[in-house]
Formats: structure tokens, sequence, C-alpha cells
């Protein structure tokens, strides 16, 4: 029965995603927003070092991002089921009712971003490959590392999601700012958008300390190993090492995962939080 | 507790705790939604909750189907406490809410309705069967595939309705279910929830209302809820009989500027009296102990040249009973609840 809730959770999910227009006009949406996401980048990056799309920055900056766009995706997806069943639809007290396990509907309300999601990596990581020179070689790419790495994101990504639901569920208004604010601030320390050794030294251990820094830093070693080794940030740690702390994290993220949104709904059947509605 | 009792509450009570408002000082920060319930329905029955708006209905249904924890006391349903064995309750349950758009409207009607089904555990070509005979029994077959966003209110909450029986719950709560339905789309319901409780001995509904009529006809029994007390509980007959050996007679008068109930509260075996002001006229309602009572309130009206455009005596209704036990009329309750100035 969790399966074919899990199932049908994602089924509404991809409903809610792909039903707001024509399939036409969604498809060229889905491919438009990624690129012009890249362009900005691109016309940024272009800007402050005069063209030098050669410099190794560039493949770690334009991954970097285009990999991001799972933390939105994913993270958010979760935590925003809650906001759009409450406060939208008003189906959350159904949910509850119903003999479901609720993380399980949320990460299954999720698949749909992961999926839409997962066609703007890879449109932009086409596009960078074919017109940028981001130099991905499919016979260079470490394809094994490449598919555990990104499970292990994904899987990292529905836990904080998790979390970030967890405390949706404590906040009425304006809480649909929470996933924004969060991927917002994770961004900056992550090394999506630059290496952790721009940052001053002692902002360093907020990017050491987040499990996406590793996730990124894995993705680029399995996509273009040279370029990311020439950033001396995580050089000291070999692939194996990589993973084991991204494993580590994993599991603390699932332990905070579960404590937080147990805890959290708790709180919300003793306010009173589940069917409250305030922004719409 | 007995495993007879579907459902059971001991001393039950919810207070919500308000955030201060800074304009406001001197506002109570708590509100007390529900005190000291004790209920207990029996397996098969098909239970009331009659109360103004704001009575604490909405409140112990909600503590009742796990979405809520109490603040006092338990509760138990098919034999489960609702806070510490919410899995194993949840199962057993379904909830309809009156008066809200519930569904996805992205979503075709038995899309919803499968979706649902779905989360219930039900194999999709038993429930598509089962959805098909629930949507022709209310007369919803042509707006199977219409987006539920392009329903009219009535149709929306008939889709509610569907969704709510359609899991075959063994306990099933309706708050306000016939909240937004005419007439005639009230009574289909009705008619289908007596056919659905009767069907099955092992099936129980708690059933929130402020419709006497609706608590009238259709509960075994009804429980009369106000400012978060239970103030009775009985059949509705017996609720009324309590009353029958009293004389209610319903009075249009003239002159209803220069009335006041007062003026009959005094008056010896005059139990209760009502006035509603109409447009070019004035209704009293009263409760009197004996007809012969009656004389004395003549007397009074025609002491203030009042006329009589109209005399009725009529048997008690539920409102009746409610009126008895407040000492006004639901309306009355709800405006003064929401005023703030309640007894």
């Amino acid at each position: 029965m969790n399966l074919r809730s899990f199932r049908t959770a994602a089924w509404l999910g991809w409903k809610i995603e792909s039903n707001w227009t024509d399939p036409f006009l969604f498809a060229v949406y889905s491919i438009i927003k990624p690129l012009a996401g890249a362009a900005i980048l691109v016309v940024m990056y272009s800007v402050i070092t005069k063209g030098d799309f050669a410099a190794p920055l560039f493949p770690y900056i334009y991954l970097g991002n285009a990999f991001y766009m799972y933390v939105g995706a994913v993270m958010t997806g979760v935590s925003w089921a809650i906001i759009d069943d409450r406060e939208h639809y008003r189906t959350l007290k159904y949910m509850y009712v119903a003999p479901i396990r609720i993380p399980l509907y949320l990460i299954g309300r999720a698949v749909a971003r992961f999926l839409t999601g997962s066609f703007s990596v890879l449109i932009t990581i086409v596009f960078g490959a074919l017109f940028l020179h981001v130099p991905i070689e499919a016979a260079q790419v470490d394809w094994l590392l490449f598919s555990v790495s990104l499970l292990m994101g994904v899987v990292l990504l529905a836990l904080m999601g998790l979390t970030l639901a967890g405390v949706t569920l404590l906040l009425a208004r304006h809480s649909d700012y929470l996933g924004d604010a969060v991927a917002g601030g994770l961004y900056l320390f992550s090394g999506a958008v630059f290496p952790l050794d721009v940052l001053p030294a002692w902002l360093r251990p907020i990017g050491y300390a987040m499990p996406i820094t590793y996730w990124l830093e894995l993705l680029r070693r399995s996509l273009v190993g040279s370029v990311a080794q020439a950033f001396p940030t995580l050089a000291n740690l070999s692939n194996g090492q990589l993973l084991a702390i991204l494993g580590g994290m994993i599991a603390l993220a699932a332990v905070v995962a579960v404590i937080t949104f147990r805890w959290c709904d708790h709180q919300a059947r003793e306010r009173g939080y589940i069917d409250r509605t305030t922004n719409y | 507790m007995s495993a007879d009792y579907s459902i059971e509450t001991e001393s039950l009570g919810r207070v919500y705790r308000l955030r201060e408002n800074k304009k406001k000082k001197g506002q109570p920060h708590e509100l007390v939604a529900l005190s000291g319930i004790n209920l207990q329905v029996q397996r098969g029955e098909l239970f009331g909750l009659l109360g103004p708006n704001g009575a604490g209905k909405t409140t112990l249904i909600k503590i009742l189907t796990t979405l809520l924890a109490p603040s006092s006391g338990w509760a138990k349903v098919a034999g489960y406490d609702v806070h510490r064995e919410t899995v194993k309750v949840r199962p057993l349950i379904n909830m309809v809410s009156g008066g809200e758009s519930s569904g996805y409207g992205l979503l075709t009607v038995r899309e919803n309705l499968w979706m649902f089904s779905q989360f219930y555990g039900m194999q999709s070509a038993e429930a598509y069967k089962y959805i098909d005979e629930l949507l022709a029994t209310f007369g919803l077959t042509d707006r199977a595939n219409t987006k539920s966003a392009d329903l009219s209110t009535g149709l929306r909450q008939k889709m509610n309705i569907i969704r709510g029986f359609m899991t075959g719950p063994e306990v099933l709560f309706l708050d306000e279910p016939t909240l937004g339905l005419d007439v005639g789309a009230s009574r289909d319901v009705r008619g289908f929830v007596r056919r659905w409780i009767n069907e099955d001995p092992r099936r129980t509904l708690l059933l929130t209302t402020h419709t006497m009529v609706e608590a009238d006809e259709l509960c075994d029994r009804v429980a009369i809820i106000n400012r978060g007390k239970v103030l009775a509980c009985d059949t509705p007959a017996a609720l009324k009989h309590e009353l029958q050996q009293e004389a209610i007679f319903n009075l249009d008068v003239s002159a209803q500027n220069r009335l006041e109930a007062a003026h009959f509260e005094t008056l010896p075996g005059v139990h209760k009296v009502q006035l509603t002001p109409f447009d070019g006229h004035s209704q009293l309602q009263f409760i009197l102990a004996e007809e012969a009572v009656l004389s004395a309130v003549v007397n009074t009206l025609t002491e203030r040249d009042v006329t009589i455009l109209n005399l009725t005596k009529r048997e008690p209704t539920l409102e009746d009973v409610f009126v008895t036990l407040v000492g006004r009329s639901m309306a009355e309750e709800e405006k003064a609840g929401s005023n703030g100035n309640g007894h």
C-alpha cells in the first residue's frame, strides 16, 4: 500500500506540474526556462572574466549551477506539497485522515519536480557541451560514479525537503518562501557558484558542513574530472572518501528528517495547524 | 471500553491558545473550544451533533479524525485512542467536510475519486466499479470526466461526499455535509446516508449539523452542543418529549416597536419566549407550562394594543429543545457568539 500511495502521489504531482497549460507550451517552457537561466549565468561570467571561457572556472560554475537546479526542484518540491495541499487545494486534512505515510506521500509529490528538474539539468548540460565548450566527453565520464552520486544526492535532497516540510507544517503565513530562502542560503556556501576557497576562511566551515558541497564535487569529478581537480577545496579527498562523507551525511540527514518531521507533525496536531489556511 | 462503542470520549477538552493582539489588550489568550465531553456512540448508530456555528462540533470531529490533539481527556474511535494510535484509527475512518472546495480542481471527478481510492489501498478495477455506482447514485455520471474546478459548489460537495463513502469506512464523520447543497440534493444525501447506515450494522456515522431537520430526520441519537459543552444527548423523540407536556405557540402580531420579550417573561407559566421582528409584524414563540397560560399572554398583548394576526399551536422541535436548554435560538446564539457577548 505504501508503494501504491507513493505512485499515486507521484501521479498527482505530475498532473499538477504539467496540467497548467497544454503539452506543447509545457514542452517549450521546459526547454526555455533552463536555457534562460544558463544564459544569465553565461553573460554574468563573460562580463566578470572578460569572456575567458577556457578557464576551468567556467565548467565548474556551469555544472554546479546546472545540478543545483535539483536542490530547488526536489527539496522545495517535497515541502511545497504541504503548502499546496493545505492552503490551495485544502486537501491536506484528507491526506492526513487517509491511511498513508505522509512523508512518503510528500516525497512522491516531488517526483514530478525531480523529472522536470532532470530535464532542465539535461538540457542545460547538453547546451553547455554543444555550444559553450563545457568539456564533457561521454567516453571520459565515470558513469558509475555519476549514477551513484546523483542517486545519493536525490535521496539527500528528499530528506532535506522532508525536514523543510516539517517546519512548513508549523509555519502559516509566507511559508511558501521558506524553500526558496533555504535553497538560496545553501547556494552561496555549497560550492555551486564558486569554489569554497573564494570564501573567507571563517565562512568555509559552513560549506564543509553541507552535504551538497560534496555531492556537487562528486558530480563534477564524474563528468569533468580534470576541471574538478583544478580547485584545491576538496582535492585532497579521494572519490571513495567523498562518497563515504556524503553517505554519512545522508544518514545524518535521515535521522534529522525523521526526528524533525515527527516533532513538527506532533506539534501541528497539538496546535491545530493541519488544516489551517492563511495565504489564499 | 465496551466493544459496542465505535466512538467514546471521556472528559474530552480542547483549548486553543490565541496569539496576543497588541491592539486589543486584555483579551483572553485562550479559547475553550471543548470542555468535559463525554460521549458513547454505539456501533451501527447514526449519531448527530447539533449546535450553532462555533459550538465546537468541528473541533470534536477534528480530534476524532486524528487531525487535532485534545488538551484534556481522551477519545477512542473503533477501540483505538485517536491521539496515540493514529495509525490504527486512520484505515477505519473517513471524513467529509461541507462548504469547501476539497479536491484537486485540475483533476476530473473520476480522477479525484480514483486517487483517493488508491490512498486507501483499493484495487483500481474495484475502485472504478464502486465510483461509477456512486456517481450514478448521486447523479454525477455525466460529470465523471469534468474537471472538478468546473463543477458548481453543490456538485463538488457531492463528489466530496462520494469520496467519504467510497472507501468503506467503519466509522464515517460528516461535518455539515449538506452545506452548500440545494434542498433536493440535501434530501438525496440524507436518504443515501440513512440507507448506507442501514445496509451494514458494523457501520457508524457521526454527523454534525446546525440544521434541525437534518438532525431530527436522520439521527438515531442527537447530542446538543453549545459553547464546547454537551447540553443534552438522547433520541430526537426523547429530547422533544420533555417539551410535549408543555404548550408551544407561534403568534404573529403587529406593533413590533412596542413589544419586548421581557413583557412576557415574568408571567407565571411562561417558560420561554422569543421575539423575532419581521418587516411589518413580529413573531412571538412561547413555550408555556400549559395551554391555560395562553390567556395571560393574550391579555398582555391586548393591554398593549397589539393585534394578533395569527396564532398556531405546534409540536415541539429540536430548535425548541435548544431554546429551552440555552435560553435563545441557535441563530441568536451564533450572533451572540460572534459578537463575543454570550452568557
